[in-house]
């Protein structure tokens, strides 16, 4: 179909770039499309290391699913249900569904806060669940304070059809990229001298991509921040459960439940099954607020992108079972702690560090500073292509998280089996010896220049997808 | 759980505190004094029955036979392998097999008329979710799309809230069956060009809601010259097309760009979702199909906001790819919706009051202006709450759908048994009677 139309025949928003799928992070992926790696069809292929993915306790459900047929609609055992659950699109949700969220949310931050089911709001997924709560907290024009390193996403979800801007909050390697008061103070006189209105500030907590938990003491201190300026308080906490060693994760919602001088009015949470359970497929998206007003809207709101009734009655069942949840939250934390260990071990051997105090997260903030030629970004690119195509690792360069330091890479660790986790890291043990040992200037690769693969544009569109792209996720299995 | 504080309390955004989500409307007044007092058949004869809401529960039957015999539907029942992948699943391309189930569907209730191509398909969570979506590539804040009345009031939120879209309203009249003219196109257009108001497109449901019937071939071919005279979009919402009585008489903008080679096809844009047809408003299921490369890439990349349950695309992959299934449904559908609208029609009749002509859809089109006591807006909306109040049935009086003539209703039919349908018709025939005798 030859596109005619002129382009000013779409939006302003149709015709920006403010879909994100520029950026680098999407470029690997698109190499990874092109190349992918299977440990029979092709070996030599690219590993992703750039999906933040939890792939790592299937078995688990997999299990309770076989032996709790009545949670699918679809089993003669649960095909009673049909017809209820194929008709209720209620925006408020099922009530099971979101009893069985506060339930499980709870139990994920070790039952220290109680979580009140009238005040869940469904979303498609946290992706919407973020763009729905810039809808509702801020008119177009209007800021959001985000901490850098900050997950790519959020240039799209908060800002592509809000209008809404962000303003980064600068972190340094110095300090183990903590939230200083300081940093909070300056992004918001940045934002007065230039005129902009900042509504709220954004926090990832885990940290996407550090892998950190924000301490008592910052939590305390950003509760304070927001409290003074009057603005919103958005913490993402979908890396909760992804904690897998001490210190305990720590909850806006403990902070606030003990801070009485906190106007909960400010305070709401964003949260997800995608990275906690590994359902990102699912769609569960969910935002709680201890505002009334923002409850209601949000609801109204949920309408574009309810999470489909099908799987709100198989959720409501599955986290009901609390046997089952107690055990899939230790069993998943044995497994990731266990993960990390070996991975970092074996990024040690290699004279690889990551970031220590990292705990959560489904990767590992890399650093490679040691390995640039200068300390710049155009650097940090070039080392990029270069373990994109010559080491074929998919990981993820620190620019495409707004890192105001060049070097530092997130590289996602639980998205695949034993067997790939040991390619890869043979593969990166024998990149930085061969390094190591090479005295030799580096070869010109060929393709230092643009990433952009040509194919006709029907193709252009597969490889475009910031998703798992088509007709295989990235998952890679070892087939027999 | 809000703190008492004396720090002036926190602004939202404008768009938070609009009442554009136009949940006051007396569309959803009703639905509350449904809420309050519902009706049952045992425990709770004389409350409210909900007229007001357009589902399909006719056909339920056939989904539920089908599942069980098809036990690969349900990956999730089982654990079965594919259950990684299927959890992993979020590309917004969506799964394959569903998109060509999909388009499959879509060219069997057009009588394989119309050909869909499954990768122009574009999924999104519910029609509510591809209608807001698609008004915000095809318009600017402040831009408008002419929208014939009456229409779903669904609308007004769907296309305005967080977009900023406006709806300028093509008026139709019930002398002509409430058939949208060129004529009352151009009016539209006049009006919003006066106002500067930039509009960017038509958006046409086909069949009607909530006239329940489908719109002329010919007038179609109007609409269209028209969209094109003025360069601008076209957007057909065809939820209803599955529910048409007889496959014959629904005429889809498919076939029309087909018969026309795809000339100036770039404009178009057909929503489908299959919360009506199949009966499954829970699921979430909506798509676009664009004609234009640009509004599918673009549409593809914002459905990450509202995307298809993999779980449900799975299940619905399954089912809908069971050709000889789909078949059955769609016939059986049609003669059961068919049958359903022959009934409150004759019903209707029975108690002096005469619809629209109708001939799809899950609801009549009811004329009560005899009945008003004065041809106004508020005429009608006392008629309605009288209905709502004294004779217990929820229905949606037209002023909701922005009609321009005062005392129409919808009325839903297909949202309940055959047994409670009657008990709603009697109630009607003895309202009816009741104010024979009054005005005696």
């Amino acid at each position: 179909m030859v596109f005619k139309l002129n382009n000013h025949l779409l939006s302003r928003i149709a015709s920006s770039n403010g879909h994100g799928e520029d950026s680098p992070y999407f470029e690997g992926w698109k190499a990874y499309d092109s190349n992918p790696h299977h440990p029979m069809e092709n070996p030599n292929g690219i590993i992703q290391m750039g999906l933040a993915e939890n792939q790592l306790s299937f078995d688990l459900i997999q299990d309770w699913l076989k032996n709790n047929p009545k949670a699918s609609i679809c089993t003669p055992e649960g095909v009673n249900e049909f017809r209820e659950i194929a008709i209720f699109q209620d925006y408020h949700g099922l009530p099971e569904f979101r009893n069985a969220v506060a339930k499980f949310m709870a139990k994920v931050r070790g039952n220290k806060v109680t979580f009140d089911p009238d005040r869940v709001v469904m979303n498609g997924g946290a992706t919407g669940a973020h763009e729905t709560i810039a809808f509702c907290l801020a008119d177009p024009g209007e800021a959001f304070l985000v901490p850098t390193p900050y997950y790519p996403g959020f240039d799209r979800d908060l800002r592509w059809r809000t209008g809404v801007k962000l303003i980064p909050v600068d972190s340094e390697s110095s300090n183990n990229f903590k939230v200083t008061r300081e940093a909070l103070e300056n992004a918001y006189e940045m934002a007065k001298l230039n005129n902009i209105k900042v509504k709220g500030l954004l926090i990832t907590n885990p940290s996407n991509p550090l892998g950190t938990m924000l301490d008592r003491e910052t939590l305390r201190s950003i509760v304070r921040f927001i409290n003074e300026k009057n603005i919103h308080l958005v913490c993402d906490e979908i890396y909760a459960a992804t904690v897998f060693s001490q210190p305990e994760f720590i909850s806006i919602a403990e902070i606030v439940q003990e801070d009485i001088e906190c106007n909960l009015n400010l305070v709401h949470i964003v949260y997800s099954l995608s990275k906690d359970m590994g359902f990102p497929g699912l769609r569960v998206g969910i935002i709680y607020s201890y505002n009334d007003a923002v409850v209601s809207c949000a609801r109204k709101m949920s309408s574009f992108g309810l999470v489909s009734s099908q799987t709100q009655y198989m959720i409501a069942s599955m986290l009901s079972d609390d046997e089952f949840v107690g055990k899939f939250i230790r069993e998943s934390k044995t497994r990731m702690a266990a993960r990390h260990r070996v991975f970092t071990d074996g990024l040690a051997q290699a004279s690889i560090k990551c970031l220590e105090t990292s705990n959560a997260g489904l990767f590992l903030w890399m650093d490679l500073r040691g390995l640039l030629k200068e300390k710049t970004f155009e650097a940090e690119m070039a080392l990029w292509r270069v373990i994109i195509h010559e080491v074929k690792l998919n990981v993820s360069p620190g620019c495409s998280f707004h890192c105001t330091e060049p070097g530092w890479f997130r590289v996602c660790i639980a998205n695949m089996d034993d067997q790939t986790m040991e390619v890869a890291l043979s593969r990166i043990r024998t990149f930085v010896n061969k390094d190591v040992d090479t005295k030799k200037p580096k070869r010109t690769l060929r393709w230092q220049g643009s990433l952009k693969l040509s194919s006709p544009r029907i193709y252009d569109d597969f490889i475009n997808s910031p998703h798992s792209p088509l007709p295989q996720s990235p998952l890679v299995l070892a087939r027999n | 759980m809000a703190m008492e504080n004396e720090l002036p309390s926190v602004v939202l955004s404008k768009v938070a505190v609009s009442e554009t989500h136009g949940e006051d409307s007396p569309y959803f007044a009703g639905w509350k004094a449904y809420d309050e007092n519902p009706y049952d058949e045992s425990s709770n004869p004389s409350g409210v029955i909900q007229m007001g809401l357009a589902e399909n529960q006719v056909s339920f039957d056939m989904l539920e036979d089908y599942l069980g015999q098809h036990s690969e539907a349900s990956i999730w029942g089982k654990g079965s392998p594919g259950f990684r992948e299927n959890a992993l699943f979020q590309d917004y391309h969506g799964l394959k097999s569903f998109r060509q189930a999909m388009a499959g569907f879509m060219e069997q209730i057009r009588g394989g008329r119309a050909k869909f191509d499954p990768d122009r398909l574009v999924l999104t969570a519910g029609a509510t979710a591809a209608n807001e979506l698609l008004t915000f590539i095809l318009a600017n804040p402040g831009d408008a799309l002419l929208v014939p009345t009456p229409y779903y009031p669904g609308f007004d939120r769907d296309l305005r809230w967080r977009t900023g879209a406006k709806i300028v309203p093509v008026h139709t009249e019930s002398s002509n069956n409430f058939q949208v003219t060129t004529q009352a196109l151009e009016d539209a257009y006049e009006r919003a060009v006066a106002m500067n108001i930039n509009v960017r497109g038509v958006l046409l449901t086909n069949p009607s809601n909530p006239l329940g019937a489908t719109i002329h071939r010919s007038v179609l071919e109007d609409i269209l010259d028209f969209s094109t005279r003025k360069n601008i979009h076209l957007v057909s919402d065809e939820i209803y097309s599955g529910s048409t009585f007889y496959s014959s008489e629904f005429t889809s903008i498919a076939e029309i760009l087909e018969a026309r080679g795809y000339k100036d096809s770039e404009r178009v844009h057909i929503v489908y979702s299959l919360s009506k047809d199949l009966g499954l408003p829970g699921f979430r299921v909506g798509t676009i199909y664009s004609y234009n490369d640009k509004v599918v890439t673009t549409a593809r990349r914002m459905s990450s906001f509202t995307l298809i349950s993999s779980q449900t695309q799975h299940l619905l992959a399954s089912m809908l790819s069971d050709k000889k299934f789909t078949e059955s449904y769609i016939k059986t559908n049609r003669e059961r919706l068919r049958k359903r609208y022959e009934m409150i029609i004759q019903g209707l009749r029975n108690a002096g009051i005469e619809c629209s002509k109708g001939n799809a859809g899950l609801f009549c089109w009811m004329n009560l202006s005899p009945l008003l006591e004065t041809r106004t807006r508020e005429g009608e909306v006392a008629l309605w709450k009288s209905i709502l109040h004294e004779v217990k049935l929820n229905i949606s009086p037209g002023s909701s759908c922005h009609c321009s003539e005062p005392g129409w209703f919808r009325v839903c039919f297909a949202n309940m048994s055959e047994e409670t349908l009657e008990v709603a018709l009697k109630r009607i025939h003895n309202f009816m009677e009741q104010r024979k005798t009054a005005s005696v």
